[in-house]
């Protein structure tokens, strides 16, 4: 237990070595583990991207075989789905929620350290494929029954079933963990409509996660079961049938793609208000919105399935279900551009990323609606056309968001400014590059070139486009490099950042860049929504605000720990010990309920 | 979770303990697990190719007897947390002793039952209704057993003083934890028994 | 100003010793009624003259078993409705999920005259 005296200067050197980044529990610490974890992951993912558009830049390319490529585009959407955009955001929840909601840490930080240590030990051990065997090869839903073992023979796909599990129980904890901590946790006189729209959209977000991950635990349970006890869940000549694993798979895949956009939506309505100079236009409007679409969420899953013969009731349901979800996004967008409509702009790095997030992801979303409708998904589905909505949404979505959120908050994270002229760089070479690589991917789509096929003949007309897509993926890959320059160039020697760098409303900017250990020497006491810019109009009669409180005599801060960590390790090698033998299983049940019982009798 | 006094903890924005929140986020969660195994069993019923069917193989009365057995340790759950929330530990020993000791009987009357049905040739691998059935029932029993080893742990806690009137939470919780697996019984003696 | 943490919206109320608890008679009522219920369960199963209207008959009667656990066992009829939230909503998708899958896969086919 340590205790923190109120009067300790602002950047005090936090405890340094491999052991305080090992047994750490601050949810800053954390935040930076996801981080740099999750971008380790998603350059991995970038490159197998890159040698996917190498095969295909031409007609007939012999770069990779077509078994290799069907690794490579799986392994490329798991990675950049589980193993990157997810741990972005969980980057963000970690360090933003908190501070947000006016709270010390999480609700619960060892758990939260937990989830951190799955989540790599699951990455790493989904990787591993790559060296024991072969990764899976399958694509990143995994549809049975080429997933049997009959058709997937080999450990492939048993590393892509057993990593998702692994990577489920990190997801979950993360979700209960945050829900927890936005209910139960936030500073007095922050009611949930004063909340942050981040960290509302935390909440609905970790609600989706924990609704939908039971679903895909069964999918692959049963799968897993399949490939090793014998058992027919989706075998046809037993009389069952495939078609099931679709459906409890994009049961979890529809709330998957809105647990992957809403973090970087709630990302969005903190920047754009703040460099507008003006709160956010219809905020209530957006929450209930976010709500709204996790509701609906688990109403659409079959548009995933428009050509499987479901019949003209299921799809007509699902279609009106579909187009209904685009509502509610829209309103949200309509919101966003109110906010911005006689604002006084301010085009930062983290602004302009916000502002291509708008306009990449209408383009994604129109190709959405587009898919909604059945007789015209008949022809798109399983073409490049879908590749290129979903690239919009996520690339130009979620990950433009998300890139929002690094310039915003890096200043508060580490004290530093990001350099805004590499960020502009940053931002136009991205912009330039995604456009170049998916646009051209709505018209392959329309022309009929398939999805996940290794090459093409070269007299179906899609040989420049596809040259194009290459090009552009390099000017990402390019962009990707000018950002990890930025990064370590402001990480080393940016310019010092004051604890509020942009004007921002929220609480987080009322504590300095970096934040002590304990966040808030006193808790504040909100009396509104953005109660710093409700603060700055009050006036100083009124400092009962964010600022100014004397500080608390006694925080405690929870002590470090190597258990969670400890009961990570268990909780990975259970499963891979149904590939790698038995006795590592029972090792890892034994190591796991150690660490378990060990942390369960600790007091925190 | 601190075995410090309930009293000590933080005060919260709703008033509630967070971990109960949590675990009951977590039963929620639960829900969607078991209720996706339910629907796999449901949409496979009467798609078998070959036998045994349920109708042959069930034996409702034997069943019958252990869901009693099931929902009265739910009784004994519940006597148990009155006895640590009032403070009586000899109480609550002998009713968590209870319950754990007839969560063993419940899943002894399974590893029966299953025996009986594997000899008459319904298994995992032979048709839809075997997988269906034995990998619901078999999570369910795995969550029992867990539950047991928790009951057992809790009870052997209070003997070192680690379980203290003063965190009957913890016995809370895992009491809200084994009647939702008594729950859980209810619908799948219901969905796969008794309607099939 | 003080010093000391301003108070959160309400104090916690669940404090071990001070709770307005059903006794032991209550929950003993309660299973009570519980092994009626199988025991009911159990009979009309076997009932002949009962078969068609089984299976609403039996999900009604789980139903109340089920809601009897949660309200007095588990405590939701005495405790914050947040946790009956947290546990019914969840509850309401998995059962429309449910109902959906076997929708889908034909089971309410001869419902609708297919």
């Amino acid at each position: 237990m340590t205790t923190a005296a109120a009067a300790l200067p602002a950047r005090e050197a936090g405890p340094t070595g491999l052991w305080s980044w090992a047994a750490t529990v601050d949810h800053k610490r954390i935040a930076v583990l996801y981080y740099f974890t999750a971008f380790a992951f998603f350059l991995l993912g970038g490159v197998e991207a890159l040698i996917i558009r190498l095969q295909l830049a031409g007609p007939g390319r012999h770069v990779v075989s077509a078994q290799a490529y069907n690794q490579l585009f799986t392994m490329h959407g798991t990675t950049m789905i589980f193993l990157a955009l997810m741990p972005l955001s969980a980057s963000f929840f970690n360090f933003v929620v908190p501070l947000q909601v006016g709270a010390r840490d999480v609700a619960f930080p060892r758990l939260n350290a937990f989830s951190y240590w799955v989540f790599l030990f699951g990455g790493l051990f989904l990787n591993l494929s790559f060296v024991a065997g072969g990764a899976p090869a399958a694509g990143w839903f995994g549809y049975a029954n080429l997933t049997s073992g009959q058709y997937s023979p080999g450990h492939g796909i048993d590393f892509w079933a057993l990593g998702l599990l692994t990577l489920g129980v990190s997801s979950l904890a993360a979700a209960f963990n945050f829900i927890v901590t936005i209910v139960n946790l936030r500073a007095p006189g922050m009611s949930l409509m004063r909340l942050p729209v981040f960290s509302w959209m935390t909440l609905v977000t970790s609600f989706l996660i924990i609704l939908a991950f039971p679903i895909i635990t069964v999918a692959l349970i049963l799968l897993m079961f399949d490939r090793m006890a014998g058992t027919h869940f989706f075998v046809p000549a037993a009389g069952a049938d495939p078609v099931l694993w679709q459906h409890l798979f994009w049961l979890f895949g529809h709330p998957e793609v809105y647990i992957l956009i809403l973090p970087a939506m709630g990302i969005i309505s903190e920047v754009l208000p703040t460099f507008a100079r003006r709160p956010l236009f219809g905020y209530p409007f957006v929450v209930y919105s976010g709500i709204f679409i996790a509701f609906l969420a688990f109403g659409v899953w079959s548009h995933h399935m428009f050509s499987v013969g479901l019949g003209p009731v299921a799809d007509s349901f699902f279609a009106l279900s579909t187009m209904l979800i685009a509502v509610p996004t829209g309103v949200k967008i309509f919101n966003w551009i109110a906010t911005l409509w006689g604002g006084s702009i301010r085009f930062t790095a983290a602004m302009k990323f916000a502002l291509g997030f708008i306009a990449m992801f209408i383009i994604g979303g129109l190709s959405g609606v587009m898919h909604a409708s059945p007789p015209a998904d008949l022809q798109q589905t399983d073409t490049y056309f879908v590749v290129a909505h979903f690239h919009y949404v996520l690339f130009g979505g979620t990950l433009l968001g998300l890139f929002a959120g690094m310039y915003y908050w890096f200043p508060k994270a580490t004290g530093r400014f990001m350099d805004e002229r590499l960020g502009s760089w940053h931002f136009w070479l991205t912009l330039v590059g995604m456009n170049l690589t998916f646009f051209p991917m709505h018209f392959l789509g329309l022309l009929g070139m398939p999805r996940r096929v290794y090459t093409y003949a070269g007299d179906l007309g899609f040989n420049t486009m596809n040259l194009v897509c290459t090009v552009g993926a390099f000017v990402i890959a390019v962009s990707t490099l000018v950002f990890v320059a930025n990064l370590f160039r402001s990480l080393r020697a940016g310019r010092p950042a004051p604890p509020d760098p942009w004007g921002g409303g929220t609480l987080e900017w009322s504590i300095p860049s970096p934040p002590p250990e304990y966040n808030f020497a006193a808790i504040p006491e909100v009396r509104g929504r953005d109660p710093l810019w409700l603060e700055q109009r009050s006036g100083p009669a009124e400092r009962r605000g964010a600022r100014g409180l004397r500080p608390d005599a006694h925080i405690h801060v929870p002590a470090p720990t190597g258990l969670p960590m400890l009961a990570a390790l268990g909780v990975a090698l259970v499963p891979a010990g149904l590939i790698f033998g038995l006795w590592l299983s029972a090792i890892g049940a034994a190591v796991m309920l150690f660490g378990i019982y060990r942390w369960a009798f600790t007091p925190i | 979770m601190s075995h410090l006094a309930v009293a000590a903890e933080p005060r919260t924005s709703t008033g509630l303990h967070s971990r109960k929140l949590a675990f009951w986020a977590f039963l929620g969660s639960e829900c969607l697990f078991f209720g996706s195994l339910i629907s796999t069993y449901l949409v496979y019923k009467g798609k078998s190719l070959v036998g045994p069917y349920p109708g042959h193989i069930l034996n409702i009365p034997f069943t019958s007897v252990s869901t009693f057995v099931l929902l009265m340790s739910s009784l004994t759950m519940v006597l148990a947390l009155a006895g640590i929330q009032r403070g009586r530990m000899g109480q609550f020993r002998v009713w968590i002793a209870a319950t754990a000791l007839l969560g063993m009987t419940f899943l002894t009357g399974q590893v029966i039952e299953f025996s009986s049905f594997v000899r008459e040739g319904l298994t995992l691998q032979g048709n839809l209704f075997g997988a269906t059935f034995f990998v619901l029932t078999g999570f369910h029993g795995a969550h029992v057993s867990a539950g047991v080893v928790w009951l057992w742990s809790l009870f052997a806690a209070s003997f070192g003083g680690r379980v203290k009137p003063e965190n009957a939470l913890d016995v809370e919780i895992a009491g809200l934890y084994w009647h939702f697996v008594d729950v859980v019984w209810i619908a799948i003696f219901t969905l796969v028994y008794l309607i099939q | 100003m003080s010093t000391a943490p301003q108070p959160a919206a309400a104090e916690p109320r669940e404090r071990a010793l001070e709770h307005p608890h059903p006794n032991a008679a209550k929950y003993l009522t309660v299973a009570t009624v519980l092994a009626a219920l199988t025991a009911i369960e159990v009979w009309v199963y076997y009932v002949r003259a009962m078969r068609p209207m089984l299976a609403p008959v039996l999900l009604v009667l789980s139903a109340c078993k089920f809601s009897l656990v949660a309200l007095f066992y588990m405590h939701l009829k005495f405790d914050n409705r947040l946790f009956s939230a947290l546990f019914a909503v969840p509850l309401a998708i998995a059962a429309a999920v449910l109902l959906a899958l076997m929708a889908l896969n034909g089971a309410f086919a001869h419902f609708v005259g297919r």
